[in-house]
């Protein structure tokens, strides 16, 4: 074991899976090798890579055989397109159909632009995906931490998830940033304001309202830590799941609809000194955390 | 064709659905049996007040051990862009919506999306996309991506982005181009009897996500079904 840390939000897709499965575990499904590309790049003149940006395999995590996929943001931000949504549905059908857990790193910006309507559905595909997976009595795990955070459709299907980890750099929306201020102006949402950027969608704040479930270092080791935690509990999604969801959401916006900024929230949370949050190191972060923050549970 | 003319002709044996804003909620009759109607329209962005609502009365439809169909019909923008909504985590509320609607479906009440106007990015897929069938009226728009966001992003001129559209139907808005991808089963006739389009509908049994196979099929999606069945026969193994 390495006493050097590794960031998650560094690595790429494949360091990511080399850190959270059992050494020598993994087996990729469709790798590189088969230069299974996306076929609507070449209309824009764009360079394609041999994986669509998606790692797909199987892997054991401390012992326990896992499906796993990465999204590798340094491909078109991580965005979905045809065969890397593809790879991501094949890999869920048989999830559901072998009874296996899932693991998929997040680290996406949405649907791939140049080639929208596919990738629109693909997430579709995906979600189905995941919750049919989940009603079957599959653990669906998310975790997010990387440089393009989880936004668009990657951020619907993290909300299909059983269990979520993110680490402070994970942030989580539908609508990026820039999108929402090119449409509603600076006033609005100021995406170069980084510093409201990140507590308005990062893993803190969704760590404290309950979209995320367990807060973790930035670091390869917490995530594998945790994922092998969340893979060890009940697995669960039927109609008293999605009533509990349902009035847990609803509680949200009851407690929290006024509120016009995120500090706004955590004091509401009952945290003393909001301000001091987004400077706060992990560990004193995640026992805060506990202390006041809303949580899902079985309602997710 | 506006909702309430869609459900006369949806309906002609009566239906009790009543709006709130740009939501509908009721419930209409076939020959068959009762049909549970809900409704995004108007045009309307789809943020967290308008999700929650939708998604409790599809629970509440759950709830109900009638096995009855649900309409859901379809008219808005994409989804609410604002700092309020993403604040309070819209990615939640839109996937909560569509995990009711695929709750629903697995307890038996078919989900059919109708799709008569627009629909975009995240507010499409928690809604008509997160229907078991997705039918759609001459005239529906739905868009992914407006073709001048495409082309500040790609950095291609409209006209350029218009005839590459020509080519393949991937990437532009459309209802066609949705169409050809497999994300629509049907798109129904106007000037029939939409009672009859929904009872035909309703008759036939859906087998699974069959999406990527229709748009192989039609060649606008031409890998995705093949790699998604490759990696279920090699990964169930």
């Amino acid at each position: 074991m390495s006493n050097t840390r590794q960031s998650w939000y560094e690595a790429g897709a494949r360091e990511r899976i080399a850190a959270l499965v059992d050494p020598a575990s993994f087996a990729e499904f469709i790798g590189p090798e088969r230069r299974e590309i996306s076929p609507h790049l070449s209309i824009f003149d764009l360079p394609t890579q041999f994986d669509d940006g998606i790692v797909v395999g199987c892997g054991a995590i401390g012992g326990t055989p896992v499906f796993v996929a990465a999204q590798e943001g340094r491909f078109m931000g991580g965005a979905v397109g045809e065969v890397h949504g593809a790879k991501l549905t094949g890999l869920l059908r048989a999830a559901k159909a072998v009874a296996r857990d899932v693991v998929i790193a997040f680290d996406t910006g949405g649907v791939r632009l140049q080639e929208a309507n596919a990738g629109e559905i693909a997430i579709a595909e995906i979600m189905r995906g995941v919750v049919e997976a989940r009603m079957a009595g599959v653990r669906v795990v998310g975790l997010i931490g990387g440089r393009a955070g989880c936004y668009g459709g990657g951020g619907l299907i993290a909300g299909c998830c059983s269990t979520l980890i993110v680490s402070e750099q994970g942030r989580i929306s539908v609508t990026g940033p820039e999108v929402i201020e090119t449409n509603k102006g600076v006033e609005e949402f100021d995406s170069r304001d980084r510093s409201f950027v990140w507590r308005t969608m990062g893993g803190k704040h969704r760590t404290l309202i309950g979209g995320a479930d367990v807060f973790v270092e930035d670091d390869t080791m917490a995530f594998r830590d945790a994922t092998r935690a969340a893979l060890a509990r009940a697995p669960k999604l039927d109609g008293n799941t999605l009533a509990a969801e349902q009035a847990r959401l609803e509680r949200r916006i009851t407690r929290f609809g006024e509120a016009s900024d995120a500090t706004d929230i955590w004091q509401l949370l009952g945290i003393d000194d909001p301000w001091a949050i987004p400077d706060m190191p992990a560990t004193g972060f995640a026992t805060l955390a506990d202390t006041y923050r809303e949580r899902a549970d079985d309602a997710r | 064709m506006t909702p309430a003319e869609i459900l006369d002709s949806l309906f002609p044996a009566g239906h009790a659905v009543t709006a709130e804003i740009d939501l509908l909620f009721g419930r209409g009759m076939l020959e068959s049996g009762t049909v549970h109607v809900i409704g995004a329209t108007g045009r309307a962005p789809i943020g967290i007040d308008q999700a929650i609502r939708l998604s409790a009365a599809v629970l509440e439809i759950t709830s109900i051990d009638d096995a009855a169909p649900i309409l859901f019909l379809v008219d808005t923008a994409s989804q609410r862009m604002s700092r309020r909504d993403e604040l309070l985590g819209l990615s939640e509320y839109l996937a909560h919506l569509a995990k009711s609607l695929l709750l629903a479906e697995a307890r038996g009440h078919r989900t059919i999306g109708l799709l008569y106007g627009g629909s975009a990015a995240g507010a499409f897929i928690a809604t008509a996309l997160a229907c078991g069938t997705l039918v759609a009226l001459p005239g529906a728009h739905p868009e992914v991506m407006d073709l001048p966001s495409m082309a500040r992003v790609t950095k291609l001129p409209i006209p350029v982005l218009e005839e590459k559209a020509k080519a393949t139907p991937v990437f532009a808005p459309g209802l066609d181009n949705l169409v050809r991808v497999g994300g629509i089963a049907e798109v129904w006739d106007a000037g029939r009897s939409l009672s009859e389009q929904l009872t035909a509908l309703l008759a036939t049994p859906r087998a699974g996500d069959d999406r990527a196979t229709f748009g192989s099929a039609q060649h606008g999606r031409t890998k995705a079904a093949a790699v998604a069945s490759e990696i279920l026969a090699v990964a169930g193994r």
